[in-house]
């Protein structure tokens, strides 16, 4: 196919039915777990399988699955999250409603002694919610669906999350307890924040919110001012779910703006350091950007055309402060658009022409690095798929075609008094 | 050696005879570090009579275990530093080189016993400073003892500094650790070298050791290093430390060091993953806690606690007026420059009858890492927490030419203003030579200059504080868009 030819939309489409099918490839029929990558043996991730939840009414509204089959996949992961061992013990699946970063993707029990993982659960739960609201008929499944939703969410314990503390901790494990650091700074834990304010049962405390935000940072970067964080993908998982146009808490209504203009911002800062570039990498301009939190070559040095390359493995890339390996995160780039849509189909058109090999199958890889050698001029490529890339992908195109997630989520009760304990007003709300 | 006993002879003469106390001093100052000093020739100046009472080595921590071996250090190993990154200048790799710590040591001893002739016992005493050797302890309100001599006091200052603080950690007394305090004289380089804490110490000389050629490992029990700093910062500071090759274990417990043969092992504990890791040598630099015990504080009414020091209001007085205190001893900002700074509030409170605050204070700081992180005033979280609304302006030393042309690209200038005004409440540098860049900041601050009064002042072109004026620059184009808007 010659994509300088394809329509804006026929290019969405694809890129965004075949992100779709990693959820119908990586599937666990009994459970309903969803591989974390595409690689052999790797476990489930619990926010995969919340994207998965959030991408099945994609899938029935874009025709391509059932709404049945839809409900069925829906239900046998709600049935397997209700039913799951929860404790103390270590190879449960969670504790007090919440559930571990990593499962088994046979057993469903902690994998890889991970950590219980509280953004990863609320990305789970916000995947549950979203199911919730959307499958609204009276039928045996359906309903069966709705009741479970609202149960999985209901028996989370956010009060216990905070530990001693006044904001959410990140994790908790059953050895040492939970981690003792919390969130600072901007994060993608808004849905965290808004799940748990809205909580009926064991619900944060309001000042929670602000004890959070507290640590929140404007700043001015190449004339552009915005709440700074370096990875894109912070600027955007939240935004699944939540459509934060014209929404202000204290810190927005201080600042003028909004989280969605927020976003929108930190893609200018993204392009901008991409023209920079002031490490030199292969690769970077305008219209070829994107670092978010990733897979990497690994952590290595290697002399590259005369100059010393440090590489990484997984990590948060961010700018303008990095890291910063050359690596750049495509999917990150392509869920931009509902923020950038010029801006983020310009960089995918870019990505097409300038490195056909890495996106002829549609579906892109967690990173690429055109600066450490390869077989073609994409350099490196990170092996198989991430399924978190391939469900920011299929949920954020769906925003910005239809906004299907936003108004289904805008009628999910806690999502709206959630917003509201958090002090948000304005836009929807 | 001769070198050595010029040092001694300096800072504490092996012949000194404590002089005749002269019936009651103005001002009797315990403690003969930096701000005990300052304050000592402070008070010659004013011709009042003045002891000075030091139980070591005049000069105290910033010259005999702190400050000055510690950077004469860090400067060797930015220089292996440099040879090592050559080819990234155009430079080809040097050949032959080789570290030889002895002379790295000599150096040190060198420069040390060059600045003590400053501060020297011989140079006190001629402008006219009683200076005592010995432990001194309160004996009264207004009397202090020291190597069986009285002295009475009508005011005194405790300066008394501040130690290194002994990690509790089971089997680490038993298999031997260094601290600031013996780090400076080593015959040899150890091979591995453990560094215990993330903070300041911790990560300058875990950075100065790795360059000079050990393996180092750091085990920090936080999530980034500097805790209380800027995340991005110390985030710049953790991928610099990576870049060197230092073993980084972060939210990392040292929980037990064993002692096997001429190794040592230490077991980890981050969250609940265990690991040994074994070494040559265990380095803690963990922070340091106040010299209160054996003071008599007590006798002298003097309220102190053994973590934070010594109680002193804003104008540094203890809970016994005539009482004052200064530097580490008493303040959570552990500095020699702060301890000077307050030494000299000291002068002017206790002999000028003057009032000057401690919360008036505008304090910068500097870690000398590489890049170095400076502060000064107040973190946004701070400013938040008081209510302020607050913007930040940041320029990446990346956009700053001279950083370009230097090859020092790594780090940023972040200024934080008050919103809708250009009153500067703190800043943060990182970049290679940000302890210099963040005077100009301090001064801005002390001097109520505004950011966009720094945007009329030139700045040499090319130079990295140039940083400074493109911030003021960015400031401007926000007032003209908001004009224009």
């Amino acid at each position: 196919m010659n994509d300088a030819y394809e329509s804006d939309e026929a290019l969405i489409e694809r890129f965004q039915r075949a992100a779709f099918d990693y959820f119908l490839q990586e599937y666990n029929p009994a459970s309903g777990l969803v591989a974390d990558t595409s690689r052999a043996g790797a476990p489930a991730s619990i926010a995969v399988v919340g994207f998965a939840l959030a991408s099945y009414p994609v899938a029935v509204e874009r025709a391509w699955l059932t709404r049945a089959d839809a409900a069925a996949r829906t239900l046998v992961t709600l049935r397997f999250f209700w039913n799951s061992p929860q404790g103390e013990e270590p190879n449960a699946t969670g504790f007090k409603g919440f559930y571990y970063h990593f499962l088994d993707m046979q057993s469903g029990t902690r994998a890889w002694q991970c950590e219980l993982s509280l953004i990863d659960s609320s990305l789970l739960l916000a995947g549950v919610l979203t199911a919730g609201a959307y499958f609204g008929q009276h039928t045996a499944v359906e309903n069966e669906i709705r009741k479970l939703a609202q149960a999985l969410y209901e028996r989370v314990d956010w009060q216990w999350a905070r530990g001693d503390s006044m904001t959410v901790r990140q994790g908790w494990e059953p050895d040492g307890g939970f981690f003792h650091y919390g969130w600072e700074g901007y994060s993608e834990a808004s849905i965290l924040y808004v799940l748990g304010l809205a909580s009926p049962a064991h619900p944060l405390a309001p000042q929670s919110y602000g004890a959070w935000t507290a640590t929140y940072q404007w700043e001015n970067i190449y004339d552009c001012e915005l709440l700074y964080a370096g990875p894109l993908f912070i600027h955007q998982f939240s935004h699944i779910w939540i459509d934060f146009r014209g929404l202000q808490d204290d810190f927005m209504r201080e600042k003028g703006s909004d989280y969605f203009e927020n976003s929108r911002r930190a893609i200018e800062v993204q392009r901008e350091f991409a023209r920079r570039n002031p490490h030199d990498f292969k690769g970077y301009n305008e219209r070829c950007w994107g670092l978010s939190a990733n897979d990497g070559p690994g952590i290595s040095t290697r002399n590259i055309d005369g100059i010393e390359r440090h590489f990484f493995g997984y990590a948060a890339r961010g700018v303008p402060f990095g890291p910063d390996d050359g690596t750049i995160a495509p999917a990150a780039t392509l869920a931009s658009l509902p923020f950038a849509p010029e801006q983020a189909l310009e960089a995918l058109r870019e990505f097409c022409d300038r490195y056909p090999r890495m996106t002829r199958a549609s579906r892109l890889p967690s990173g690429f690095n055109p600066t450490l050698p390869g077989t073609g001029a994409e350099g490196w490529v990170s092996e198989g798929y991430f399924g978190l890339d391939q469900g920011v992908i299929v949920l954020m195109l769906e925003n910005h075609r239809s906004g299907l997630i936003w108004k289904l989520m805008r009628d999910c009760p806690p999502i709206g008094a959630g917003l509201r304990k958090a002090g948000f007003t304005g836009g929807w709300l | 050696m001769r070198l050595k006993r010029e040092l001694l002879e300096n800072v504490h003469p092996a012949s000194w005879r404590n002089p005749e106390p002269c019936g009651a001093y103005d001002l009797v100052i315990l403690g003969a570090g930096p701000a005990g000093l300052l304050a000592a020739h402070g008070a010659a100046i004013l011709g009042v009579k003045v002891a000075l009472i030091e139980r070591d080595l005049l000069g105290g921590n910033r010259l005999n275990f702190g400050c000055v071996p510690s950077k004469a250090l860090i400067r060797t190993s930015r220089l292996y530093a440099r040879m090592r990154d050559a080819p990234e200048l155009g430079v080809p790799h040097p050949s032959g080189v080789q570290t030889d710590v002895r002379a790295d040591m000599q150096r040190i001893q060198r420069i040390q016993t060059r600045l003590s002739r400053n501060d020297s016992a011989e140079r006190l005493r001629a402008t006219g400073v009683d200076v005592f050797f010995g432990a001194a302890s309160f004996i009264g309100p207004a009397l202090v003892s020291v190597a069986g001599t009285v002295l009475r006091f009508k005011k005194a200052l405790i300066a008394t500094g501040a130690h290194p603080l002994a990690p509790t950690i089971a089997g680490l007394a038993e298999a031997g650790y260094w601290t600031n305090e013996n780090v400076f004289s080593l015959d040899a380089l150890p091979a591995r070298l453990l560094v215990i804490g993330g903070g300041p110490l911790g990560c300058e000389l875990a950075q100065a050791f790795c360059r000079l050629g050990s393996r180092v490992i750091i085990a920090q029990d936080e999530p980034t290093f500097l805790p209380g700093e800027e995340r991005d910062a110390a985030q710049i500071l953790s991928d610099s430390l990576a870049r060197d090759g230092i073993d980084i274990h972060l939210n990392t417990q040292v929980v037990a060091v064993h002692r096997e043969g001429a190794q040592k092992r230490a077991d980890l504990l981050s969250d609940d993953h265990r690991m040994s890791v074994h070494v040559d040598e265990i380095l803690a630099g963990i922070g340091r806690a106040p010299n209160v015990e054996g003071l008599g504080l007590e006798s002298a009414k003097v309220e102190y606690d053994r973590v934070s020091g010594i109680r002193v209001n804003d104008y540094l007085q203890t809970t016994n007026a005539r009482i004052y205190a200064a530097g580490d001893v008493c303040l959570a900002h552990k500095f020699a420059h702060v301890a000077d700074a307050t030494a000299r509030m000291v002068l002017h409170n206790a002999l000028l009858r003057g009032r000057r605050k401690l919360s008036a204070l505008t304090v910068p700081w500097c870690t000398y890492t590489d890049p170095e992180i400076a502060h000064v005033g107040l973190y946004v979280r701070e400013a938040r927490e008081q209510g302020i609304p607050v913007k930040t302006f940041t320029i990446l030393m990346h956009d700053v030419d001279r950083a370009v042309t230097d090859g020092d690209e790594d780090g940023f200038l972040k200024i934080h203003i008050k919103e809708g005004t250009d009153r500067i409440l703190g800043a943060t540098i990182v970049a290679r030579r940000a302890g210099e860049m963040i005077n100009e900041l301090s001064l801005a601050m002390s001097a109520g200059i505004g950011l966009g009064e720094l945007g009329h002042v030139i700045h040499t072109y090319p130079t990295q504080s140039d940083a400074v004026k493109m911030a003021a620059d960015a400031y401007y184009r926000t007032r003209l868009k908001h004009t224009s808007a």
